[in-house]
This record gives C-alpha cells, structure tokens and sequence, in this order.
C-alpha cells in the first residue's frame, strides 16, 4: 500500500514535469493555426486556420519546401561523409599500428575543434569557400557540417571499434581477408549499433544546425533553420508564420524520436557512463 | 599502406576543413580585408586588432555575459536534471515512456527553441505573459528588460537542455550497483544518507563529465540569442559568438571579427589547460 502511494506520488511529479516539456510545444503548433490578428488580441479560444502553414509552405514569399530540400540533403551527406571518415578513421587510429603520440594528438585536436565555437570556425570556411568558390554551395555546407560532426562521430565509434574481438579479426586474417573485406564483412556488423546512434544523432545535430548555415548559404542554399529565423527578421515579425514553421521542422526529430529513440539514448548518453 | 587510406578521410576532415580554418582566422586577424568587386584586397596591420581588442568593453562585456550564461544555465540544468533523474529512476512504470518524452527539447533545432519562447516571452500575447496574469501577478517584458533578460535567455537555455543533463544522470543511476542500496537499507540508512553518501559519490565521475561536456556547449551559445534578444538590449545579452558574428559578417569587418576568434579559441585552450592540470591534482591528492 505505502509502496502504490509512493508510486503515484511520483507519478503525478513526473507528469507535471512533462507537462512544462510538453505545454510550450503545443502553445507554438497552436499558434500555427491562428491568424495574426488572432494571436495578437491574445484570445483563448480561437477558429484554426490552416493559412500560416499555406503560407509557409506554398506562397512565393516563402521557400520552405525548397529549405527543406536543402536540410535533407546536407543532413543526409554530411552524415554519410561523417560516418565513413569516422569509422574507417576510428578502426585505423584504435585498431592499427600508430605511433602513441600521434593518436593522441589527433584525438586531442578533435576535442579542441569540437569546443571552438562554429561562427568562429564559419569565419575561417567562409574565406576559405569563397577562394575555391564553394561559397553559396550545399557542398560546401556538406563538407561543413561533415566536419562540425566528425568528433562526435569518431568518439563514438571508437568506443565500438575497441569492442570488437582481436579473435575475430585474427580468424578472419587466417581466412585470408584483406582489410576491406574484414572492415565490411567483420567489423561493420559488429559496430552497427554504434553506426546507426552515431548516424542519426548525425542527421538530427546537421538538421538543426545555424550558425554556420546562417554564414555559409545565400537565399538557394538556405536551410531550414535559417528560414525559420528570416521570419522573425522580417520588418514586421511575422509570428504565426514562425509558428508554423517552427511546428514543421520539429517532424524530422519527432519521427527519428519514434522510430530510432534507442539509438538516440545511446548515443546521447554514451561515454558519460563508460 | 592500409593504416593511412583508412585514417585519410578523417584526417583531410580534421586538418584540411578543421585546422586550416583556424590557421586562415589567425592569419586574418593581422590584416584588414575589403571586398571589392567580388576580391579581396588585404592590408596588414600587425597587432592593431589585438591592441583593439583589449580596449573593447563591448568584447570584454560579451566575454564576462558568456561565462555568466554558461555556469548558471549549466548549473540549473544539472540540479534540475539530477532532481528529475533520481524522480525517474524510482517509478517503476512508464520509465521509457518518460524517458522519451524528457528528450524531446534536446533534439529540436536552437532556432526553433528560440522562435518558441520568442512567442511564449512576448509580453502582449505570450503564454507566460497570460499565465501570470491569470494568477494577479505584474506581467514581465523578460526580453526588453536589460536587466532581466540575460536571466531569460538563461531560463530558455535550462528548458533547452536540462533534458540532456536528466538522460545522462538516469543512465548513470540505472548503471549503479544494486547490492549497495540494499546494504544501506538493512543498516537502516533514511532517503537522505542513501543520497548524500551512496548516490553522489557513485554518480561524481558522470556528473563532472556532464558538467565539463555541458559547460562546452553552452560557451558556443549562438542560435537562441540570435532570435530572443539579438545581442540586446543594450549590450545584455551580448555573447562571444554572437559578437564574432556581428564583427566578421555583418559588419564586415573580418580582420578584426578573426582577431576576436583567435582570443576567443585562446580562452577556451587555456580553460582546457586549467581544467586538465585541476584533474591531475585530484587525481594527485
């Protein structure tokens, strides 16, 4: 009986907790479905209207669908260009003869790029791309994002890489594997786990990137994000569009957040516990 | 001939697009660049950004706003998220269910963290506006208002990431002996003695780790700020990436705008320096 109080008491924590997560997203999305006249006189009650996101998706002063595009191919890109540098790169540092001070340092300069603010690094590429005129390129908001991932990306795995059996490896080099067959019929599907956390965290991190796609992108190469805050910069701060906006661009997590939510945990929490 | 094929893809990913960026900004940072015609035409200066950039109290403001920002937003996510941990981690029911539901601000874009609370702060239609009204209290301008407004973009940032924090700590606690607690409860230890002398000291090397991690991510704070307050008002809420920002795109001004990200990447080098060498010392002691 304490023990079923107990259990309810927490519950109810938890639920009211949930709701200060929840209760903001669902103000926002109904935001989205006002009018602008609507928002601004504050009323509770309100007749939705699907206008915000007509407008957001379909009118000439908008490009969102065209952003949209441009979101899922940088993530999609930079994520697969992310994963090969990072597992093949992790099996070589971790799992092949290198000299120690070596390992080290490129580890250790992987830290470091990971903790320099990315407008500062946006600055460097964006000098950079104009010299080689990959300015206003998705290719080179791939190559960006690639690299603002690849840390995250090749700590990841290297946890996975040092996990798999010398055995194994060793069975395999007595079979007589050369080491892309071992790397893609040995280690790959060992280290999926890791492969799949990684490349979803990936995709989400490149989706929801700004600073460097604010910096790097022109009015055709803008992505998602960048469009969303051109609504609140507006002369006049278009909010319901924001809303709308906003609403349709949380989709892509919501879905991975569905269908993929184990690897997310894992990945999100891994090396703090290891 | 295997050992360099495999690593090249991330070393050109590590040097060629990570090392010499940082290399071009240091070179940057001794000249004065103007774009002309779609060219560049440089002139160097020496060490005048640098001299500037000492006599800056719009840098030295955003500079002192960042670690402000930084160690209060992180510190209201750790308690928060341990707090929700050690609540989740006692149900035993919904765990996942919870779990899933916790992280869903971690994975939404900054921008649109921003955008939200943009509309839940406004002062005549926001939610929180209309919460407090309801309940007879005075409504608050938390964006306008410089000397509240750093507070709410540290408030943002806690509703932002306190879930991260809470996912780390429940993974943690998950991973904890049982056997321990069971002990403590036949030597009849209360709530509070189980906490203070079995959880904590079990849980510390996850929480520096998360500390560390979150502290790092907060001093590239860029996106929320961009949208709620735009640096503002006055020089409130001015941050370091937010000040680069202005410096090197909108004004155009790269040679300086780079000087002010080479010091920037100096600072945090030699927070990683003191933080490593503080490590070494415990582990000494």
């Amino acid at each position: 009986m304490r023990a079923l109080r107990r259990e309810v008491v927490l519950q109810v924590l938890l639920l009211l907790c949930g709701l200060v997560v929840v209760l903001p997203f669902l103000w926002v999305v109904a935001a989205g479905f006002r009018t602008q006249i609507s928002l601004l006189m504050g009323d509770f009650w309100f007749t939705p209207s699907l206008a915000a996101f007509q407008e957001v998706l379909f009118s000439k002063t908008s490009a969102f669908l065209h952003n949209a595009r441009n979101s899922v191919i940088i993530g999609l890109a930079s994520t697969a260009v992310s994963l090969v540098a990072a597992t093949l790169g992790a099996w070589s540092l971790h799992r092949m003869r290198w000299p120690r001070w070596w390992v080290h340092l490129l580890l250790l300069w992987a830290l470091v790029l990971q903790m320099i603010p990315p407008v500062a690094l946006a600055g460097g590429w964006f000098v950079m791309a104009r010299g080689v005129g990959l300015d206003n390129t998705l290719i080179g908001l791939i190559l960006a994002h690639a690299t603002l991932n690849l840390p995250m990306a090749l700590w990841m795995m290297g946890v996975f890489v040092r996990d798999v059996p010398q055995d194994l490896v060793e069975a395999a080099r007595l079979d007589g594997a050369s080491t892309p067959v071992l790397l893609w019929r040995v280690v790959l599907p060992l280290v999926a786990p890791g492969f799949a956390a990684a490349g979803v965290l990936c995709f989400v991190f490149s989706w929801n990137e700004f600073a460097v796609a604010l910096n790097l992108s022109m009015r055709d190469t803008a992505t998602v994000p960048v469009a969303i805050a051109k609504f609140a910069q507006d002369f006049e701060i278009r909010y319901v569009q924001m809303a709308a906006a906003a609403s349709l661009s949380a989709i892509p997590a919501l879905l991975l957040l569905l269908v993929a939510q184990r690897w997310i945990v894992k990945g999100l929490t891994l090396g703090a516990v290891k | 001939m295997w050992r360099w094929a495999t690593l090249s893809p991330a070393l050109v990913l590590l040097l060629a697009l990570g090392l010499l960026p940082v290399l071009n900004l240091v070179v940057l940072g001794f000249f004065d660049v103007r774009w002309a015609d779609g060219r560049a035409s440089w002139s160097f200066v020496g060490t005048r950004h640098y001299a500037a950039l000492a006599g800056d109290a719009l840098f030295g403001a955003s500079i002192a706003n960042t670690m402000l920002f930084a160690l209060g937003a992180v510190a209201g996510q750790m308690l928060l998220g341990f707090a929700l941990a050690l609540l989740c981690s006692k149900v035993t029911r919904g765990r996942v269910f919870w779990r899933a539901l916790f992280i869903l601000p971690v994975l939404m874009p900054g921008i649109v963290i921003g955008a939200m609370w943009k509309l839940l702060l406004n002062p005549d239609f926001g939610a929180i506006g209309q919460l407090f009204e309801l309940v007879g209290l005075q409504p608050v301008d938390w964006l306008g208002n410089a000397r509240i407004a750093l507070f709410s973009v540290v408030l943002v940032d806690v509703w932002h990431w306190t879930p991260f924090c809470f996912l780390l700590f429940l993974a943690g606690l998950e991973s904890l002996p049982r056997d321990v607690y069971e002990a403590a409860t036949v030597d009849g230890a209360d709530a509070w003695q189980e906490l203070w002398h079995i959880t904590l000291p079990l849980m510390w090397p996850t929480i520096v780790v998360t500390f560390v991690f979150r502290l790092v991510l907060a001093f590239k704070v860029f996106d929320e700020v961009y949208l709620l307050t735009g640096g503002g008002p006055g020089t409130a809420t001015e941050v370091v990436s937010f000040t680069i920002y202005q410096r090197f795109f909108t004004e155009d001004r790269a040679g300086y705008g780079a000087a002010m990200a080479v010091a920037v990447i100096f600072l945090i080098f030699l927070m990683l320096a003191a933080a490593a060498a503080a490590r070494r010392r415990v582990q000494a002691a």
